[in-house]
């Protein structure tokens, strides 16, 4: 029942930030190439989407779809974050959809980060128990996910503590694949997505 | 929609770009090159000459820098807390020539928008049919008595990294327990609005750490700041603010606090209210204006900045050279690192297009701006800017400040991510 609130009152909040983007939208010059709006990203998230790092994401190789998905939950502020939903409710549902058609054509490049090997096998283990059959390929071949393999571990961390703290959005399935994963194992997936070359 | 219109109509709907090409168009048959020279190989300049490259590698591209290594301002604080080295904000300009670009280590010292050259100390003409200039900022000297550019070498202003940074560095790290660092800010505009704030942040981290009785009061000329709210919230938190025994003191324009003139032999500053202020350590930011070469080539306003056209950053006072980074009046937008970057790449693309006849695409920018105020707690400041339709301002469409009530997590993940912004800036403007 809460939680239900919780989430039209988010679907309100997304209504007036739609209202308050068109009404910014009106006097401000729109048609920017796809370029021109990806260029500024680069600031942070690195030249075509590949971050430097250490927990700054990459979103090179992201699926349209998620692409899409992810910058309309930071826009309503359904996905916690720190500066997203500030810088994400600046584009239209159009220009999202040009970025995100120009990030998925961009090679997802594996950060080259350090990780502990037992930790790492331990972390295969529930991976292909618990996560393998959405996160495909070892987290590399995501349909219509993030991808895990190579992705800044500061970064995964976080999110899978976020997931655990329910912050962050998730299945039903993934929520009750989680729980057996177990919140004392994430350092355990952490590590193997650091490992997978 | 586009395979519809036939050829005349899609003339006719160009309007005014097409004009423009027509008349470009014999120009370019005739052979004229397309060279772009680009005077300055700061945060600014080197990203357009990256991005000219980017756009049309037939554009040849001259960086003009007269310094072979390149500090950055934005971290340099960290430097002074000995959080970070001043080599790892170190950087040079071997990856800009595996894009093709020339790159010149001389000092300009004219640019003649008539004849359309560019003239160096060392004796030398470049030929440009559209120069970038981007000369970042100059100080007011004259606004402080006693202050000048030779004082600057014993009381560092470090607001240009590099020697000023390290001297600044070696001054805190001379400075005994129990010492009085003060701390006077520009009044506005000036480069990185929270520069000085996160400053003190950042020396009241290192001293908290290796002199926990020692002080650091600003003299502020103005009556606040930039992410005052959070500063202010991270000093209570980190370094006893607000209390009789705060490491950080705070005097604004209320109080007259500015600083007038500075005795530079016995480390002693006065006040506009004619108080008298004696320091170990004193770091004078002065008021600012744009760099020296934009004043010598004609390109500042009365106030000492240089106005552009926001879609551009084409001189309104010399048609052919454009304007970028802190010295520009980019109307709405900050002076920041990432603004000028941003600014950059919008420049580069319009340079691009005009000169192969084309009209200046739509901009979009970009400024995130991250203070360290303690380790693990950072804050931010960040947006996304169009151009309003009618040119007059570049228009912030969304963005703001961290929340007062962020979490711990939140304020330490903006501390990684300022740092693996970093990482990224730094590479895209650099390699």
């Amino acid at each position: 029942m809460i939680s239900r609130l919780i989430k039209a009152t988010a679907f309100a909040a997304g209504l007036i930030t739609a209202t308050l983007s068109s009404a910014n939208a009106a006097d401000v010059l729109s048609g920017a190439t796809t370029e021109a709006l990806i260029l500024p990203c680069a600031g942070c998230h690195g030249n075509d989407g590949v971050s430097k790092g250490p927990a700054i994401p990459t979103i090179s190789g992201f699926k349209k779809k998620y692409f899409i998905k992810t910058m309309a939950k930071f826009k309503d502020a359904e996905r916690n974050s720190t500066i997203m939903s500030r810088i994400a409710k600046g584009y239209s549902d159009e220009e999202i959809e040009q970025m995100a058609k120009y990030y998925e054509k961009k090679p997802f490049v594996k950060a080259d980060q350090k990780f502990d090997a037992a930790l790492a096998e331990k972390g295969a283990k529930l991976h292909e128990e618990f996560c393998e059959s959405c996160h495909k390929k070892q987290g590399q071949k995501p349909k219509k996910k993030g991808i895990l393999a190579g992705q800044w571990s500061p970064y995964i961390r976080q999110e899978l503590h976020n997931f655990f703290s329910e912050k962050r959005d998730m299945s039903r399935l993934m929520g009750k694949r989680l729980k057996k994963v177990g919140k004392e194992n994430i350092e355990a997936l952490v590590n193997f997505y650091a490992s997978v070359k | 929609m586009t395979k519809k219109i036939d050829r005349r109509k899609f003339i006719k709907a160009a309007g005014a770009a097409t004009a423009v090409s027509a008349i470009g168009m014999p120009t370019l048959a005739l052979g004229a090159g397309k060279k772009v020279v680009v005077v300055g190989g700061g945060t600014g300049g080197a990203t357009a000459a990256k991005y000219l490259k980017v756009a049309d590698p037939s554009i040849e591209v001259t960086l003009i820098e007269q310094n072979k290594d390149y500090f950055t301002c934005y971290f340099s604080n960290e430097v002074l807390s000995g959080h970070r080295t001043l080599d790892s904000i170190k950087h040079g300009y071997d990856g800009l020539k595996k894009h093709g670009v020339n790159v010149v280590f001389d000092h300009v010292t004219a640019i003649d928008a008539a004849k359309k050259t560019v003239t160096t100390k060392g004796g030398k003409s470049f030929a440009y049919d559209r120069c970038i200039v981007s000369p970042g900022i100059d100080f007011k000297w004259e606004t402080i008595e006693g202050y000048d550019e030779a004082a600057s070498h014993k009381i560092a202003h470090a607001y240009k990294a590099g020697p000023q940074t390290a001297l600044l560095r070696s001054q805190l790290e001379a400075m005994p327990d129990g010492g009085k660092v003060v701390i006077a800010p520009p009044p506005n505009p000036f480069r990185c609005p929270p520069g000085p704030y996160e400053r003190a942040s950042q020396i009241a981290a290192y001293l908290k750490a290796h002199k926990p009785k020692s002080k650091i009061i600003i003299m502020d000329p103005k009556p606040k700041f930039s992410k005052m709210g959070l500063f202010t919230q991270g000093w209570k938190k980190f370094y006893g603010y607000g209390t009789d025994n705060s490491m950080i003191e705070w005097h604004g324009s209320a109080e007259e606090a500015g600083i007038t003139k500075v005795d530079v032999a016995n480390l002693t500053m006065t006040s506009g209210f004619g108080e008298e202020v004696k320091a170990d350590v004193m770091n004078i930011i002065p008021a600012q204006k744009a760099g020296k070469i934009a004043f010598l080539a004609g390109l500042t306003n009365d106030k000492g900045w240089c106005p552009i056209d926001l879609k551009t950053f084409e001189s309104k006072k010399h048609p052919g050279i454009h304007v970028i980074g802190d010295s520009s009046v980019a109307k709405g937008m900050p002076k920041s690192g990432y603004a000028a970057n941003s600014q950059g790449k919008v420049c580069a693309a319009a340079v691009a297009a005009m000169l192969n006849g084309k009209e200046a695409g739509v901009p979009s920018f970009v400024n995130t701006c991250y203070s360290i105020v303690a380790k693990d707690w950072g804050i931010s400041v960040a947006a996304v800017y169009k151009l309003k339709a009618d040119g007059s301002k570049i228009q912030k469409v969304s963005g703001g400040l961290t929340p007062m009530d962020a979490s711990d997590a939140a304020h330490k993940a903006e501390e990684a991510y300022a740092n693996s912004w970093y990482n990224n800036i730094v590479d895209d403007i650099f390699h």
